[in-house]
Order: C-alpha cells, then structure tokens, then sequence
C-alpha cells in the first residue's frame, strides 16, 4: 500500500536533484530555471500528496497559487533573459556583473 | 497491487526524467525530459485522486511553460557547449551538497516519524464534498474561502504578462518600414491629405 512516506521521498528526492541542477550547471541560466522549476514541482507535489491523505483540500488549492507564480516566474525570467542576450550577446551567469559599479 | 505498480512507474520516470534535465547535454534535451516529469508527476497526482491539480500541471506547464523554454532555447544562438565548460569541475561539490540536503531531509522525515508520521486531523472546514468529484470540491473550496486571493493570482499572471511584453519588446528604429507614428495619423487633416483635380476630357490625371 502507498503511503504518505512514499510520496515524501520521491519528492525530497526531485528537491535534492533540482539543487543539485543549480550546482552543476552554474554557468547556464536557462538549465538553472528549468532546475527551479522541477523544485516548484516537488513542493507542488508535496502538497497535493498531504492534501489527498489528510483530506483537507487546501493543500490542492494551494498547489494551484504555486503553479501560477512558477509560470509567472518562468515568462519573466525568459524575458529578462531574451533582453539580456540582446544587448550582450551571452548568458553566462559569470559575465552579468553589470550592476556591480 | 495496480496502484502499487503505477506509483513506482511514475515515481521512477519522474525521478530518471529529472536526472536526465539535469545531466543533458543539449537544453532543447532537457526541456522535452522537463516535459516527460511533468507528466509523470501528473500521473502521481491522478494516484491520490487530485485529478484536477494534474490536469492542470499537464496544461500550465506541458503547453505553456515548457513550450516558452522551447522557444526561448532554440531563438538564441548560444553557444551551449561553452556553458557547460564547469560541470565536470562543479560535479564533486554539487554531489557534496546534494548528499547532505538529501541526508538532512531523511533525517527530518525520520525524526518526525518514528513509526509512521501522525498527519494530525483536518478542521474538516475544506474537506472533499461526498459525491462531488475533485474538481467541483476544490471549485466550492476556492471559490468560497480563497476568492481574492484567485483574484491575486489573476493579477500576478496580468503583471507577469504585462512584463514580458515590456522586457522583450523592440522598438523600431525612427522611419522604418511599417511604423506606427500615431501623432502623424492624428495630426492629418483632409487639406493636406487630399487634392482636388479637374482632369480635362480625353486626358488622364496626372498624378
């Protein structure tokens, strides 16, 4: 039988591999939001997994509002990275130290 | 036994998927392995019977998110083989970290457990309707106690979107071709913009 246990680790272990993305492909924004990304999924899926074995529904609608900010998140940060490529020419993460002063 | 075995199908493609995001060496790879967790995380959702989340996890990220990753990977000519010059170089300390966040979260799930984790007893204030299927149970639930903040989440995909479209537009260059000058439309009166011509018979106007 399936439990809530069950579901926790498949989800510590999508956490642990999203930052281990981040990590390993440092220099490479787009795989770094693409990592973000599967950590969105593994906190949506917690949540969804809790709200179906406690039987309280907020968790799903919860999951919901989370979906929403990660495409947000996603749309914004392609854009800011489409003008970033435009107006330098890369986007690796080292060289973006515009703001640095 | 079925649910059994659907669970560590999902839940094994879903975590092979992600490795495979992560390792890939080409980022149109990842995104199309992106796609393949998101649906099997779909498929775990279906499991526990949150079929409308999973619908919508398919929807949002499967037709929106990964097809704008899709198009923003293949528009910019990158050079990918360049970004990935540290991943050996990184790979000792990611795996590093990545070993102690994961024993850091056995250990918290396993401190908390101690037998099988208590997952305490719902107010029952947001329970699933008797009868109801999923989706109208949480359209009466967000509906009811959680309206303005659906209405929140509406403005931040708004602001969102009113972003990118300012983030990524480009204006054109004065005088190029197909340019909307809006004060000049305005400005155009019928006298300047028209002239009145008494052709005589047999010749045509000139123009």
């Amino acid at each position: 039988m399936i439990g809530i246990e069950h579901y926790i680790v498949v989800s510590a272990i999508l956490f642990v591999l999203g930052v281990l993305g981040i990590f390993l492909n440092r220099k490479n924004i787009i795989v770094i939001l693409m990592a973000i990304e599967l950590i969105l999924l593994s906190v949506n899926l917690q949540l969804v997994a809790f709200s179906a074995f406690l039987g309280d529904l907020v968790g799903q609608v919860f999951a919901m509002f989370v979906l929403t900010v990660a495409a947000g998140e996603a749309a914004v940060g392609l854009a800011i990275l489409v003008t970033y490529f435009r107006s330098r020419g890369t986007i690796a993460v080292d060289d973006v130290d515009r703001l640095k002063g | 036994m079925i649910q059994t075995i659907a669970f560590y199908l999902f839940a094994a493609l879903v975590i092979a998927s992600a490795v495979m995001v992560i390792m890939s060496r080409n980022p149109v790879h990842s995104v199309l392995w992106l796609i393949l967790a998101f649906f099997n995380a779909a498929g775990l959702m279906v499991l526990v019977g949150a079929e409308f989340i999973a619908a919508l996890m398919v929807i949002v990220y499967v037709g929106a998110v990964a097809v704008l990753f899709l198009f923003v990977v293949m528009m910019l000519d990158i050079d990918f083989a360049e970004l990935r010059a540290g991943f050996i170089k990184n790979f000792p300390l990611g795996i590093a970290i990545a070993l102690v966040l994961a024993a850091e979260l056995i250990f918290g799930i396993g401190a908390y457990q101690a037998g099988r984790i208590d997952l305490g007893v719902a107010s029952g204030a947001a329970a699933p309707i008797l009868g109801e299927s999923n989706t109208a149970s949480i359209g009466a639930v967000l509906y009811r106690d959680y309206i303005f903040l659906f209405e929140a989440a509406g403005l931040i995909l708004l602001v969102a979107m009113v972003g990118a479209i300012v983030l990524t537009h480009r204006k054109r260059p004065d005088g190029a071709r197909g340019q909307q000058d809006i004060a000049r439309q305005v400005r155009r009166n019928p006298d300047e913009a028209t002239v009145m011509k008494q052709p005589e018979v047999g010749r045509g106007v000139e123009l």
